[in-house]
């Protein structure tokens, strides 16, 4: 099996402040990679940089694109890189309201993906969104509602169904859970993890919850100080870490 | 040989207190054929469930080498590791780590779907397990996050034995168990024996172990002293 995404020698710098350097990861269809490391490690940056939202200054993203081949999302063309933004790969943001629109309903929004690919059969996006509505457990009858009146947990599942209606085989999370209660954190790491086994997603799940990261991820890349320390099977790193940061970070985590 | 160790060398280097140096055990080798039991004994502190985690890749290997049907699992892809750990090596261990809001039915099924065992044959074989190991059936629809230590143990049993792995390694699978369920239990194992399965475990009960047991490893013989370094 081919990988779907590989990446070699990513580096982003804020002035001399390192973002992330040295990045190479391999990542295979259906394979969930966690990012763990403290707040400023990079993580986000280089989570940015791969989903073609934030300029690298060094290296290659090689993307396994179903419709182009494989491509170097930072050699394409605007358009192409923005049609595959929409239609292979999914970006989930920690604050929903950086990833919907808060002035238009759920239906619309779940929709607009569809829409911005092509598709122009009102009916059949309407139906679309209906089915994804209840996929995402939120009550269809209120597909014609703005996400400003759901609460936080509602609006993240939406953004979810939002990224997932184009059917992409990769997903990026930053935090997904961040800034939910844990009750409904459980709902939806459980969808999540439906979804992503279901869909056999390829994603990269960025987070600081190790205890996220333990029942999602099947890798883990931990980060600090821009570069990655260490890798290996997720409940390997989690039980066995080799690096003194690695190490700490695990430990450093509170029992309940 | 469904089980190869070969020189299996285990330290823990703990860089944060002190940059402790703890070796554990060295130059360990032995092998387990299909259709053979072996206990892994020892006192508290000789390595028996490390011993158990690096069969399982959940602990690294400082050197040595680890085949388990004949995949080399030192050095190993993750997802090879996976791979492996969904078709061919169950584990049955003493804790239980699962999301909440999944079902019982569903966390026991789901291995074996996983393994390619058909859904429908699938939830058939839960349904028997679990009324084999005497849970109530109505606690299949509930997490089993808040059942007793007793119950939840039996849950990772059912997901041990839901598919027949031909490799298998049970960490006190009979500790929190009464007699009857115990005896469930120890059958599961024998059947698995008699099927060519090739299991290593950690059995605390003189009994269940003399019973099952073709021979016993003993972790005390392989230690190494420890020092600060």
């Amino acid at each position: 099996m081919s990988p779907i995404l590989e990446v070699e020698g990513l580096e982003k710098k804020y002035g001399n402040q390192a973002g992330c350097l040295d990045i190479n990861l391999v990542l295979y269809p259906g394979e969930v990679l966690g990012v763990v490391g403290e707040s400023g490690s990079g993580k986000s940056t280089m989570l940015n940089c791969i989903s073609g939202q934030l300029l690298p200054e060094k290296g290659t993203v090689k993307f396994n694109s179903p419709s182009k081949g494989l491509v170097d999302i930072w050699s394409i063309s605007n358009a192409d890189q923005r049609f595959l933004a929409r239609k292979e790969w999914a970006f989930v943001h920690q604050n929903p309201r950086d990833g919907l629109r808060m002035d238009i309903s759920a239906g619309g929004n779940i929709g607009e993906r569809l829409m911005s690919i092509g598709n122009r059969h009102y009916g059949q996006i309407r139906k679309a969104a209906e089915e994804w509505m209840e996929r995402i457990e939120l009550n269809a009858e209120r597909i014609d509602h703005r996400p400003t009146t759901f609460s936080g947990g509602m609006q993240q599942r939406l953004q979810i169904a939002r990224s997932l209606v184009t059917n992409p085989p990769l997903i990026f999370m930053d935090e997904p859970t961040g800034g939910l209660d844990v009750s409904v954190q459980a709902r939806l790491l459980d969808l999540i993890r439906q979804l992503v086994h279901d869909l056999g997603l390829a994603t990269i799940l960025v987070t600081h919850d190790l205890a996220v990261i333990r029942m999602l991820a099947d890798r883990i890349l931990v980060m600090q100080k821009g570069r990655i320390v260490e890798s290996g099977l997720a409940d390997q790193v989690l039980d066995d870490p080799q690096h003194p940061y690695s190490q700490l970070l695990v430990t450093s985590v509170l029992r309940v | 040989m469904i089980f190869e160790v070969k020189n299996l060398t285990k330290e823990f280097q703990i860089h944060n207190q002190m940059n402790v140096n703890i070796k554990v055990f060295s130059n360990l080798s032995f092998s387990v054929k299909a259709g053979e039991c072996v206990g892994i004994k020892g006192p508290s502190g000789t390595g028996k469930s490390t011993l158990m985690r690096m069969l399982y890749g959940n602990y690294l290997a400082s050197s040595g080498s680890i085949i388990i049907c004949e995949k080399e699992l030192v050095g190993a892809e993750p997802k090879d590791i996976l791979e492996l750990r969904r078709f061919k090596l169950g584990y049955v261990s003493q804790f239980l780590r699962v999301l909440p809001r999944v079902s019982t039915f569903r966390l026991v099924s789901e291995s074996a779907i996983r393994a390619g065992v058909s859904s429908e044959e699938a939830e058939q074989k839960t349904a028997e397990l679990l009324s084999l190991l005497r849970i109530s059936e109505n606690l299949w629809d509930l997490s089993p996050l808040t059942f007793s230590g007793g119950e939840q143990q039996r849950i990772n049993i059912a997901r041990g034995f839901i598919y027949q792995y031909p490799a298998l390694l049970l960490d006190e699978p009979t500790a929190s168990l009464d007699r009857e369920n115990r005896e469930t239990v120890v059958n599961f194992i024998e059947t698995a024996k008699a099927n060519n399965v090739a299991i290593i475990g950690i059995f605390h009960d003189e009994t269940v172990s003399s019973r099952l047991c073709d021979w016993h490893l003993n972790t005390e013989t392989f230690l190494m002293s420890s020092d600060k370094g």
